[in-house]
């Protein structure tokens, strides 16, 4: 036996009721690594990472840490033991401040409460030394997603820990936020720590870690050096197949208008501008992307258009009907299907069933309702025809969503949308959590809703996303629309000016307020 | 080395089986811990008895068995059931809607003075007509009384919390003002209304015990409001309301209109165990007409996890409680705030065990 690992999981089970979600894992961990985890959605990723860190206790095996044999009973003990995790759903409370959160459920909350000044300096310096650009005074609720995420991390960091757990980490993030997030990991290693990480993106991964584990069925079926490997092998370990990169796909046959929207002016629900006259026409049987940095407008672009935000000035006309300022009910009612940004506050009730989640908007219409009565039967059966579908990993149409895997929750809210017939559908980040082979599936579903004439409008920071299913693209920035460009990999920098606010003649644009 | 374990995967039960047992454990699960709170806060209640200096063991046998002496006594006990049935399956409907009405007792009382204003003014009606004319009026002033702590709701942002809190004053305090004044029978020395006409009366189920069809109407309720929650589209949308309301506005659900219904169902059911206080109990509108009813419909709801079918469960065990202590003031020493104490310990004893049953429901 060589060295001692630093961390190691040994046969650890894990049962819900019938679902095994850890059926026997043994993974190690080297001290000063960066090892990524892998995985199909619901293959006990999260699940395994939560008993390390003390969220969710093992039914067997054992946990070794640093030659002991470890057993948290809730988080806080594990980040005494210096393990600290980024849940894959962020866990901050949306009223407080960042430092009030960080101090939040500190035994010593009281005597740190007076040393405020001290947590403030402390989370400045932090956030300096990582550039991670985060104000201790800010309330959480006027974050962004992106930077509610680089909250989650700091907070872990100002805990002080040696072991960081990042659960997808990067789902949320833009391309350039995904890049400073992989150099922050690079110089926590260098500063001594060690990082696991999860995530459905290859690439990334193959870019930082050191080790690489996949996970299947709720074990570990292989652990590879990264450089005996490459993202082609690491698919197959996944799924068992080859997952094509580039997906075939005919020429877009654009018809008649469906959306139009005019001068689109709204501000954020903090009351600051946030679109400022945009606007666009999405034809039947085209795909639009809207690039962007996170933060630009985009959010409020998709609440303004499905009703959730009013509209200051402009025109939203949706197949020949003027919808601008309408309740949601009567532009759900008119073919609008809206796959939101934020699946756990706008797209699920996290502690309903399946089945009652994918009636959210039809819950009063046949056949799923009649004389008043909900049809359960009706229900039960679309439920599982979904289900099985969209291969939603789960228990059974009854189960909570909420105890669904991240990726297998975004599966559904897509199905949902899509069965509901529309004419348009309006996107905001496709396949946040989705694992490559579910996201082949959603994409290829996404074109052939293209090809049977629906017009669908894909708000992405995530430029792969883009480049693979649409047919032409806008950059958004500063809430205006900059330009429009083909989906042609080639014109990457271009693009990649435009987002950042140059247009094609590289005339900056005047910074906004906020 | 990876071991090879595959016998834990397949399935030992068939589906049905799994699902049979899946939903026998979870209800076993939910009627179990109630029981075992309420069994442990007694002991509690005993010990703290006996601190006192009292026959714990004893004065807990009187509380629960006291009053289940004879067929009047349980008579009694439905009776003091039948408003917190009413009002605690009532506002079962409002807290899943997120709504925290706390105004029952006030919606109590202006349900009672409606019910009086119609059982008094109005004469030559047969019974089949002005009983149920005397329900309906409580139940609608309930309803209107509650709806502008929702108007406010929805209009202002007004927390109904506070608003409904204030509505109990103006309630009871309009009450004392009408029965002192012009609601009071000329006739009477003590503040009181004039004696409902007899037809106005709520019809009694055997005619030499108090006990009245209030209770029969108080479970049916109770019944129709688990339905209406659980199985119609409505319900289904003032749940969603009550977990998420961006989910719910996301799908087109009107979130205003679902408050209003909320808090309107559960004031209407106060009122009406506000007219049957009246035109069942007492016939007279009387300044104290509830001895806290609306406040005990609050752990009512609590006790039964907002489940209207389980409120009436919960509602007859804290009927059974108040005999109890009636019993006990007349049989013992024993204060009342003790016995108060002794309640409060069975509410914070559900609370506590609720957790604890959560815990077992995800391991289960
Ligand atoms: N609290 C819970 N109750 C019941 N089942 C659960 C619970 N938590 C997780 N599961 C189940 O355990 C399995 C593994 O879930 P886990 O969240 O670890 O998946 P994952 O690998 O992280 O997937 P994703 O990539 O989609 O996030 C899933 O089938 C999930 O439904
Ligand atoms: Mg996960």
């Amino acid at each position: 036996m060589s060295a001692k690992p630093f961390l190691r999981i040994d046969n650890i089970r894990k049962r819900f009721g019938p679902i095994i979600a850890s059926d026997g894992v043994t993974l190690e961990i080297d001290e000063g690594e960066i090892h990524a985890l892998l995985g199909e959605n619901g293959a006990g990723k999260s699940v395994l990472m939560s008993m390390i860190c003390g969220m969710v206790r093992p039914d067997e095996g054992e946990i070794v840490y640093r030659g002991q044999s470890v057993r948290f009973n809730s988080p806080r003990e594990a980040i005494r033991q210096r393990i600290g995790m980024v849940h894959q759903h962020f866990m901050l409370v949306p009223n407080l401040t960042v430092a009030e959160n960080y101090i939040l459920g500190q035994g010593s909350a009281l005597k740190v409460i007076n040393d405020m000044d001290k947590v403030h300096a402390k989370i400045r310096e932090l956030s300096d030394h990582y550039a991670l650009d985060v104000r201790p005074d800010a309330l959480i609720e006027d974050l962004s997603v992106g930077e509610q995420q680089r909250v989650e991390i700091l907070k872990v960091l100002f805990h002080g820990i040696d072991l960081l757990i990042l659960d997808e980490p990067t789902a949320v993030l833009t391309p350039q936020e995904t890049d400073r997030l992989l150099a922050l990991m690079g110089e926590l290693v260098k500063d001594g720590k060690t990082v696991v990480f999860i995530s459905h993106k290859l690439d990334e991964v193959m870019r930082v870690s050191n080790r690489i584990s996949v996970m299947r069925d709720g074990r570990v079926v292989h652990t590879v050096n990264v450089a005996e490997t490459d993202a082609r092998a690491l698919a197959r370990m996944m799924v068992g197949r080859d997952v094509g990169m580039e997906l075939p796909r005919s020429p877009a046959a654009p018809g008649r208008i469906v959306l139009s929207v005019e001068n689109l002016t709204c501000r954020s629900e903090t009351g600051l501008p946030a679109v400022r006259g945009v606007s666009l026409d999405v034809r039947a049987g085209e795909i639009v992307g809207i690039a962007g940095v996170s933060g630009n407008g985009q959010t409020e672009l998709s609440l303004a258009l499905s009703g959730l935000l009013p509209v200051d000035a402009g025109r939203v006309v949706l197949n020949g009907t003027d919808i601008t300022g309408l309740e949601p009910a009567r532009i759900n009612a008119s073919g609008f299907s809206h796959i939101p940004e934020d699946r756990h506050k706008h797209g699920i009730v996290l502690s309903l069933s399946l089945s009652e989640n994918t009636i959210l908007q039809r819950y009063d219409q046949p056949p799923f309702a009649a004389r008043g009565m909900l049809n359960r039967r009706a229900i039960g059966e679309h439920t599982r025809d979904l289900i099985k579908r969209f291969r939603v990993k789960s228990r059974d149409e009854d189960q909570r969503i909420g105890d669904l895997s991240g990726g297998n929750q975004q599966k559904l809210v897509v199905a949902r949308e899509l069965a509901r017939n529309p004419d348009f559908i309006l996107v905001n980040q496709l396949a946040r959590g989705i694992d490559i082979g579910a996201m082949e599936f959603v994409m290829e579903e996404m074109l052939k809703q293209r090809d049977s004439g629906r017009a669908i409008l894909l708000i992405s920071t995530e430029l792969e996303e883009l480049f693979a299913i649409c047919d032409r693209i806008l950059v958004m920035c500063h809430g205006e629309i900059l330009g429009e460009l083909p989906p042609d990999r080639s014109r990457l920098d271009e693009l990649g000016l435009l987002m950042a606010g140059k247009t094609a003649d590289h005339l900056e644009q005047p910074a906004l307020a906020g | 080395m990876e071991q090879v374990n595959q016998g834990v995967r397949e399935n030992v039960y068939p589906q049905a089986a799994q699902a049979l047992y899946r939903t026998l454990s979870q209800a076993a699960i939910s009627a179990v811990t109630p029981i075992a709170a309420v069994l442990v806060a007694l002991a509690f209640g005993a010990a703290l008895l006996w601190l006192n200096g009292f026959n714990g063991t004893d004065v807990v046998t009187v509380m629960i068995f006291g009053s289940f002496q004879d067929a009047r006594s349980v008579a009694e006990i439905l009776l003091k059931a039948t408003p917190l049935i009413l009002i605690g399956a009532g506002l079962c409907v409002a807290f899943r809607c997120s709504i925290w009405n706390i105004g029952a007792e006030g919606q109590l009382y202006v349900g009672a003075i409606a019910a009086t204003f119609v059982g008094t003014s109005i004469d030559g009606l047969s019974v089949w007509v002005h009983a149920p004319l005397v329900m309906l009026a409580g139940a609608l002033a309930g309803a209107a009384w509650a709806g502008i702590a929702g108007y406010l709701k929805v209009r202002f942002q007004a927390s109904e919390i506070v608003t409904t809190i204030m509505l109990n004053y103006i309630a009871i305090i309009l009450t004392s003002y009408l029965v002192t004044g012009p609601m009071k029978d000329a006739s009477a020395a003590y503040p009181q209304s004039a004696r409902l006409v007899r037809e106005a009366w709520t019809p009694r189920i055997v005619s030499d015990m108090r006990l009245h069809i209030g209770i029969l109407v108080a479970v049916v309720l109770a019944v129709a409001l688990y339905i209406f929650l659980q199985r119609s589209s409505r319900g289904f949308a003032l749940r969603v309301v009550g977990l998420n309301p961006h989910a719910a506005r996301y799908a087109g659900m009107d979130v205003r209109r679902n408050v209003m219904i909320a808090i309107c169902i559960s004031g209407a059911l106060a009122g009406l165990a506000g007219a049957f206080e009246v035109a069942g109990v007492t016939h007279r509108l009387y300044q104290n007409i509830s001895p806290g009813y609306g406040f005990e419909g609050i752990a009512v709801a609590l006790l039964a996890s907002n489940n209207p079918l389980a409120a009436i469960i919960s509602g007859g065990l804290f009927a059974t409680l108040r005999s109890g202590s009636e019993v006990l003031q007349i049989t013992s020493q024993v204060p009342q705030v003790l016995v108060l104490v002794i309640q409060g310990m069975v509410i914070l004893s559900v609370v506590a065990f609720a957790k604890f049953r959560d815990i077992l429901r995800i391991a289960a």
